[in-house]
């Protein structure tokens, strides 16, 4: 699949893009066709109507919007730090809105008003980037971004435990936690709008930096000495990383391994080339999320699980097969 | 175009790695930069291709300050090839070879032909046609190293500047390389490389700039360059320049106590 004889690496993009997008349009229908009153778009009364456009709508649209910022920010920040194991939630920005979230549970915000929790959720994200943009600089390799990334994270985590730990509510407690494990049911139209126009923006900035992901294929001198803008490269991958992921997370809370693994699937597909992985990882995410969320309530009668519970459940097993296919690379 | 350097001087960290160096490359000339190890080469040529900002004195091209040129417009007038071989992802030859294209190409825009033209023109003046449908992480290092020199190539540029691309690849590849390079210099391109090895420095190139410790030792023509009183003082050995069957060749002798 590397290398297919005669074709030309731009003759590759249109066929993919295409199926992809087939497969998260089918993905989205599948999602708003799914739920406990029954399968199919022709919901009697004006239940129907109301489940329809009250839960699966909202539910679909943030599963294609969300699936589609951690496709595309993983697969820019791979693409950005020439590292197959970069992944969204290394740049600290989902720990900040976590971070945020839990704050505004902690606090009682959340429990006042219902917009306190995603509104907490975006700040802390906010505060995450700029924090690592300020620690990384805004010239600087991808080892500056990564330590910084992780530094924040580690903060994150660090006040999330003591938010845990000084919790007088039980119920606050167990609320913080379930959030932190990503979910996209009981979500209103209205937070669909608050997260969609950042999540938008921040992909726009995502798939602008393609040229730019693809010469840094041969590092970053070559880069700049074909033209491209390195450190307008980096605000682009971080700014739209923080948007896209940072307004995902401050409504869906934190779902992980979509970054990580749709951009490692999807790699061979298109030539690995870092520029055609961008779009083609927003779709696959898009259509990943999508499915997870429909066998999410396919399951449901049985067990209800959290739609970052599941995802985790597929993508630790992909990490230990990328362990053992790394190990196979690398014999002798 | 020519490629010029004025008083340059660079620091990397707090070390001066440039101390006031002149340097000038004309179009149709081959130029070749060589010193010992640390001398500043790779240094001068980053400067030269707007990479490194010069702490005084000034780099530029056709006269105008490099750091003044659209990165855009320097990219299509100018080509850099670093000395380290590096492609992170499984391209193929011919997708990394297209990379050269992209300051030619508008956003979003697929090859054009005249991209596909520059293309197969780079692959077949580096021999590497033959794999351009492979992944450039499983050919040998010189076929690498070939289908690295090919992208700066396809960039069609006026003044390309080479960090030891000959390193690596067998005796028929260096000479076709230096052939080809020979061939662009006398189209009327700029071409200057920095060497390790005299010989090819000696018997390809029309001028050669002699660096040691970030200052110039001496420039000119080969024969007024290679002299056993500066190789003694660049390098630190005793050498000899002789011709074998009309080639120029630098024979190193022994290291100078």
């Amino acid at each position: 699949m590397t290398s297919e004889a005669g074709v030309k690496p731009g003759k590759r993009a249109l066929p993919l893009l295409s199926v992809l997008a087939g497969l998260a349009v089918v993905a989205f229908l599948l999602s708003l066709a799914t739920g406990p009153s029954g399968f199919g778009f022709s919901l009697r009364g004006e239940a129907g109507a109301i489940i329809f456009k009250e839960i699966r709508l909202p539910r679909a649209i943030l599963g294609a919007l969300v699936g589609g910022a951690l496709g595309l920010s993983g697969a820019a920040l791979q693409g950005y730090l020439r590292n197959p194991l970069a992944e969204p939630s290394l740049v600290g920005v989902s720990g900040g809105a976590a971070l945020g979230a839990v704050l505004a549970i902690h606090l009682g915000l959340a429990a006042a008003f219902a917009f306190a929790l995603p509104l907490g959720g975006l700040a802390g994200a906010a505060v995450a980037m700029l924090a690592v943009v300020a620690l990384a600089g805004v010239h600087g390799g991808p080892v500056t971004l990564i330590l910084a990334g992780l530094a924040v994270s580690a903060i994150a985590t660090a006040l999330i435990s003591l938010a845990l730990n000084l919790s007088q509510n039980p119920f606050a407690a167990v609320e913080m936690v379930l959030w932190m494990m990503g979910s996209l049911t009981d979500r209103s139209l209205t937070q669909v709008w608050l997260a969609a126009p950042l999540i938008l923006l921040g992909m726009a900035l995502l798939l602008g930096v393609g040229r730019a992901l693809d010469a840094l294929t041969l590092g970053e001198d070559a880069a700049a000495s074909l033209g491209i803008d390195l450190a307008r490269t980096r605000l682009a991958v971080v700014g739209g990383t923080a948007l896209s992921v940072g307004a995902a997370t401050a409504v869906t809370g934190i779902i992980g391994f979509v970054g990580l693994l749709v951009p490692h699937l999807l790699r061979p597909f298109a030539g690995h080339r870092p520029g055609l992985l961008l779009p083609a990882s927003m779709l696959g995410g898009a259509t990943m999320l999508l499915l997870a969320d429909v066998a999410l309530r396919l399951i449901q009668p049985w067990v209800e699980l959290r739609i970052g519970v599941l995802t985790a459940l597929i993508g630790a097993p992909f990490f230990v097969w990328l362990v053992l296919k790394t190990r196979a690379e690398l014999a002798p | 175009m020519r490629v010029e350097a004025r008083n340059l001087h660079v620091r990397l960290k707090a070390r001066e790695v440039l101390a006031g160096l002149d340097f000038a490359a004309q179009a149709g000339e081959l130029t070749a930069v060589i010193g010992p190890n640390g001398a500043g080469k790779t240094t001068l040529l980053r400067a030269l291709a707007g990479l490194l900002p010069p702490a005084a004195g000034a780099a530029s091209l056709d006269g105008r300050a490099v750091a003044e040129w659209p990165p855009r417009e320097l990219a299509r007038a100018l080509a850099y090839l670093p000395q380290e071989r590096i492609v992170h992802w499984a391209l193929t030859a011919r997708a990394v070879v297209a990379l050269g294209r992209l300051p030619y190409r508008p956003m979003g825009a697929g090859e054009s032909a005249a991209d596909a033209r520059a293309i197969d023109a780079a692959l077949a003046a580096t021999d590497v046609a033959h794999l351009q449908d492979r992944p450039v992480l499983e050919i040998s290092g010189g076929e690498r190293a070939r289908v690295l020199v090919a992208r700066a190539l396809a960039q069609q540029p006026r003044a390309l500047l080479a960090d030891e691309p000959a390193a690596g690849l067998d005796p028929a590849h260096q000479l076709t390389l230096f052939a080809h390079l020979s061939k662009l210099a006398a189209g009327g391109r700029t071409v200057v490389v920095a060497l390790h090895d005299l010989s090819l420095a000696a018997r390809f190139c029309h001028r050669i700039v002699l660096m040691q410790a970030g200052r110039l030792v001496a420039a000119g023509a080969p024969e007024d360059v290679l002299t056993g009183e500066h190789l003694a003082a660049a390098y630190g050995i005793k050498a000899r320049f002789v011709q074998v069957e009309g080639v120029p060749i630098v024979l190193p002798l022994e290291v100078l106590p």
